[in-house]
């Protein structure tokens, strides 16, 4: 057989491979969205698609309607988990997507099936999505999103899925959420029926460090946070943290950026300790702050 | 550094296989220029100069056909039907590079098809992409073949064919950025008439 034809096979043969786990997902007016078949009995979507809380129906691929239950949402990663009574479907093979590349062809999956294939255009490593969610990897498509594409898979030539596609976390941008991120996600969505964020409760402004104060401290980076707000009974006031404290290390990392709290924070678990080194009235002092749980945002 | 390039024309690999394929598309198809529609495509489909173009495409008795080799011709309107968006055209020819004609039915979600046409004005452009979906549109109707695929005016009337060069289909329009075509099993109806009228004739 010839390489276009063999070309042209596989890219058929991966959205067959994939389609037995696509389903449409019924839970907004008008276009139904599209969901991944996780594991037995649990749906992945797109979080921006589930409009409604109840009432929502799942279509299998061969178009029997059945009841779905909602069991999580992370508007941070724009994930939200389902569940379903009908376990006979198969399950999606997932790839890894630590082997994709730039350049590497892709087919995004809709329900129907539907398909359109393209590129990984980029890959970057971790990033904070602007609803405040982490994602393990960026994973940007050269290729069309379609309307009700959102949370259906990205699948590569072999058909496993290495993310869900969603236009919900950017509008100029076509993104996948890897499957690594969606496993994490899914997992503490099905344990705990949220995604626990780590908090401190303070408000923070960079500041430019004057030399005769770093040469106070052994971490000296030239820009500190100063705390601008403290939450009554947050963790970082039961911890001691003052208005005009000024935040330089977190665990030994500089933190010169709101986003550098948060990358230090995010990783660790609600409960846990983490020092910080902090600058109060011109002489370095530590803090220990047990970190919080962010309080869940109104919807 | 080595150049270990083959010659073109027999290039291997996905490259060659593309351009081979392409190649033979560009000589079946034409394009057709009307006083009311302007330019479109249309597709050689048999070699005594029997051609397929979009019934809005076609919109006049008489037609100019542009062949790939540069050859103008007149050719005349012998069918037309804008429910299927089809036409018949007939040019004196003989020995025509014609289409080989692929079974629409056949087609799976994902397979690559390329089209072939004079989108803009630009003779023989070829695009690439895959079968989107298979099956009725809501706001498509019932029988248009859906590929993710760019197309823009001047395609129309064009084939877009498989990876195997087979014509599965005549572009006919552009919806939410999909690419619509007639299917090839449709053309065949179209055409079932005209061919026993010709068989019959003496």
């Amino acid at each position: 057989m010839n390489a276009l034809l063999s070309l042209s096979n596989d890219l058929a043969g991966a959205v067959e491979r994939v389609a037995g786990a696509v389903v449409a997902v019924h839970a907004r007016p008008r276009l139904p969205s599209t969901g991944v078949h996780w594991r037995p009995g649990i749906i992945v979507t797109a979080d921006h698609t589930v409009r409604s809380d109840e009432d929502i129906t799942i279509a299998r691929p061969d178009g029997r309607t059945v009841a779905a239950s909602l069991i999580g949402r992370d508007p941070g990663t724009d994930l939200a988990v389902l569940r379903v009574q009908d376990t006979d479907l198969p399950t999606a093979d997932l790839g890894d997507p630590g082997s994709l590349k730039v350049g590497h062809i892709v087919l995004a999956v809709g329900y129907g099936p539907r398909a359109s294939w393209g590129i990984v255009s980029a890959l970057g490593g971790r990033w904070h999505s602007w609803r405040g969610g982490e994602i393990d990897q960026l994973l940007r498509l050269d290729l069309t999103l379609y309307p009700g594409f959102s949370g259906g898979p990205l699948v590569d030539i072999q058909g496993r899925v290495v993310g869900i596609n969603t236009s919900g976390l950017s509008r100029q941008l076509e993104l996948a959420i890897p499957v690594s991120t969606v496993a994490r996600v899914a997992d503490e969505l099905i344990d705990k029926g949220r995604v626990s964020r780590g908090f401190l409760g303070v408000g923070l402004q960079p500041v430019r460090l004057p030399e005769s104060l770093r040469r106070t401290l052994t971490a000296a980076p030239e820009i500190g946070l100063i705390v601008v707000s403290v939450q009554p009974d947050g963790p970082a006031a039961k911890s001691g943290l003052l208005l005009g404290d000024v935040l330089v290390t977190l665990d030994d990392t500089p933190v010169g950026a709101p986003e550098d709290v948060q990358a230090v924070v995010g990783a660790r678990s609600v409960g846990s300790t983490i020092t910080a080194t902090i600058l109060r009235a011109g002489a370095p002092a530590e803090a220990r702050i047990t970190v919080g749980e962010r309080p869940p945002r109104r919807r | 550094m080595s150049d270990t390039s083959a010659p073109h024309g027999i290039q291997p690999g996905i490259d060659g296989d593309l351009t081979a394929v392409t190649g033979r598309l560009r000589r079946i198809t034409v394009q057709v220029h009307g006083a009311r529609a302007g330019m479109g495509s249309g597709v050689i489909w048999a070699p005594d100069g029997l051609i397929v173009t979009n019934a809005h495409v076609a919109q006049d008795r008489r037609v100019g056909v542009v062949l790939s080799d540069g050859g103008s011709l007149e050719a005349r309107l012998l069918a037309w039907d804008p429910e299927r968006d089809l036409a018949a055209l007939a040019i004196d020819a003989q020995g025509l590079p014609a289409a080989d004609v692929g079974d629409s039915a056949a087609l799976r979600v994902g397979e690559l098809v390329v089209a072939v046409g004079n989108p803009l004005g630009l003779a023989g452009a070829v695009t690439a992409g895959v079968i989107h979906a298979i099956g009725p549109r809501r706001s498509a109707g019932p029988s248009f073949i859906q590929a993710d695929l760019r197309l823009a005016p001047g395609n129309s009337g064009g084939p877009l064919a498989n990876a195997h060069g087979r014509v599965i289909g005549i572009n006919a329009r552009v919806a939410g950025g999909l690419a619509l075509a007639v299917p090839s099993s449709l053309v065949a109806r179209f055409l079932a008439p005209l061919q026993l009228r010709a068989a019959a004739a003496p």
